[in-house]
């Protein structure tokens, strides 16, 4: 090997980033207040975001960045805003120092057993990934990720982008009852500062840009409909954080035919197939290309919406403060 | 030209790193809030600025330039905000914000 | 040892910290945290199998840096993850919101049951 020198300078750098990870996830697990842990995870996914890169995969570090440490993050830190005053009591439920230590056992002995799985790896390792360079040319698209989620695995994905609305209808079904109907009250709501509201109204317009880049390129390059997605999605939260709209209403028609749209129209694309293409989500041959366009730009509008009314929480009674203590029933 | 274009490459790229170390000592080390925003929105738009300008030869697009610059733009875009809202939640004398720090932040972390 | 078997350690370990803390850390928030501490290190091991399948493609000159299968699964699975947290968020929420409670006692506020069985439930589907 001839390139011995760059590979052991590589696998320095990899180590220090996976210090770095189990640095920050023990932090995570056993810091005192929950605030500074979800702080912790934060980084802890922006660092992940880099080992995805490390690992060949940008398309996951893309989703990791926007979608599981951005949102997630904006997600976490405000419910644990909100959980501070009841943090105190928590400390009683911690079990006793011989059962720690036992658990700690245990889930040591399940660490070592995997890491032994990933140090026993077949060698030449099995992979499906020559069977997908080999049937990528016929869907018309370049980037293999989006080959298989669009193509060959596009059942996974539709079943995937289904999977948000009932989480969607989870999330709004934990509202009080006279809330139901209204508008999402969960996102916090700083007082209106000028800062804020300039970033509102300057950024969305190149979030957009960059969103409708993401899905646009994600045919051929590392991007795709989630990542395009979550960074439309953030950027319709900053404008309903900063207080420039208001959510919307969840009782709201249009809102609900926006939220299950993309996922119609895959189903029915995919109905189609059975007639033209003989088989239930195959693309007719030579449309391959335009209608997994077609596909992801509805479904990056559903999944878009979807997800901002996921952080938007359950719908709360008029007010948006107001959704925490009104109702103070006994379950 | 070429090593001339790398030359400038690995100075800007290690300036901006010495910047992103500065930053971080400083984050750490210094005494309160402000002064601490301070050393993170320099590492920020000085350190990123000069990674950028150090990348900037080694791109072979153009439109992968204009990319890197467009980064760096909304970096400072976003740290500008951010450091305005975290410095608004740490001022301590306004006896109304008392209860707003959590949340600023939380907005601010979009 | 190379950097994919590295990440692959790592992601073992992930797994065993985020159950650690699912299991002792008190808090509901907190576990919903470990859980996703859990399914990040799950998804770091399938990433690095993928790394490994299209590793051995690069070697034969086929131009491919990832197994693109796992990778279009982890993608999957970030998002899934994601739903499922924010809808155990929603849940915690609303506990804290009806019982004053944030942690998942039955009953009594020092009852040592175990923790950890209600907090995945949601959280299953990922």
């Amino acid at each position: 090997m001839t390139r011995y020198p760059v590979m052991t300078s590589a696998l320095v750098v990899d180590a220090a980033l996976v210090l770095l990870v189990l640095g920050l996830a023990l932090w995570v697990t056993s810091t005192r207040a929950a605030y500074s842990a979800v702080v912790g995870f934060v980084a802890y996914g922006l660092l992940m975001a880099i080992v995805w890169v490390r690992l060949a995969a940008v398309d996951v570090a893309m989703t990791e960045a926007a979608l599981g440490t951005g949102l997630t993050g904006l997600l976490l830190l405000g419910a644990a805003a909100r959980l501070a005053p009841y943090e105190a009591a928590e400390v009683n439920g911690r079990p006793g120092r011989w059962l720690r230590l036992l658990i700690g056992l245990l889930c040591a002995a399940i660490a070592l057993g995997l890491a032994a799985v990933v140090l026993m790896l077949p060698d030449p390792a099995p992979t499906l990934a020559p069977l997908v360079a080999e049937n990528l040319p016929p869907t018309g698209v370049g980037n293999p990720v989006t080959g298989v989620l669009l193509a060959h695995r596009a059942i996974d994905t539709l079943l995937e982008s289904v999977v948000l609305v009932p989480a969607l209808i989870g999330v709004w079904s934990v509202a009080a009852d006279p809330a139901w109907g209204g508008r999402p009250g969960s996102l916090p709501r700083p007082r209106s500062s000028s800062a804020l509201t300039l970033l509102a109204q300057v950024l969305p317009p190149f979030g957009i840009l960059i969103g409708i880049h993401l899905v646009w390129n994600g045919a051929d390059d590392p991007g795709g409909k989630f990542q395009g997605a979550t960074v439309l999605a953030a950027m319709w939260i900053l404008v309903l954080i900063a207080g420039l709209r208001e959510p919307p209403a969840v009782r709201d028609r249009r809102l609900r035919v926006l939220l299950v749209i993309g996922a119609l129209v895959f189903i029915g694309i995919g109905v189609a197939g059975i007639w033209l293409a003989d088989a239930f989500l195959a693309y007719p041959e030579g449309y391959a290309k335009p209608l997994i366009l077609a596909i992801e730009a509805v479904l990056t509008l559903s999944i878009a919406a979807t997800l901002g009314l996921l952080l938007a929480g359950p719908p709360a009674s008029d007010h948006p403060s107001g959704g925490l203590y009104e109702s103070k029933k006994s379950g | 030209m070429n090593l001339a274009l790398d030359l400038l490459t690995i100075v800007a790229v290690s300036l901006g790193a010495l910047f992103f170390l500065a930053g971080t000592v400083g984050l750490l080390r210094f005494p309160d809030t402000l002064t601490r925003l301070h050393a993170l929105t320099k590492a920020d738009n000085l350190g990123l600025g000069l990674v950028v300008l150090g990348l900037l030869p080694q791109v072979s697009a153009p439109l992968a330039a204009l990319g890197l610059i467009a980064v760096w733009l909304l970096a400072m875009l976003s740290g500008a905000t951010v450091g305005q809202l975290l410095a608004g939640a740490a001022r301590p004398p306004d006896p109304d914000r008392a209860e707003m720090p959590a949340r600023d932040a939380v907005s601010s972390h979009d | 040892m190379n950097g994919p078997t590295l990440f692959g350690l790592c992601g073992a370990a992930l797994v065993g910290l985020g159950l650690y803390g699912l299991l002792c850390q008190p808090g509901a928030l907190r576990k919903i945290l470990s859980f996703n501490l859990i399914g990040s290190g799950v998804f770091l091991l399938f990433g690095v199998i993928a790394k490994r399948g299209g590793g051995a493609l690069s070697a034969a000159g086929l131009g491919v840096d990832g197994d693109p299968v796992p990778q279009a699964l982890i993608i999957t699975g970030l998002v899934v993850a994601f739903a499922a947290t924010s809808i155990a968020v929603a849940l915690l929420l609303r506990l804290a919101e009806t019982s004053g409670r944030s942690t998942l006692e039955s009953d009594g506020p020092r009852a040592p049951s175990p923790p950890g069985d209600q907090a995945s439930a949601p959280e299953r589907a990922s």
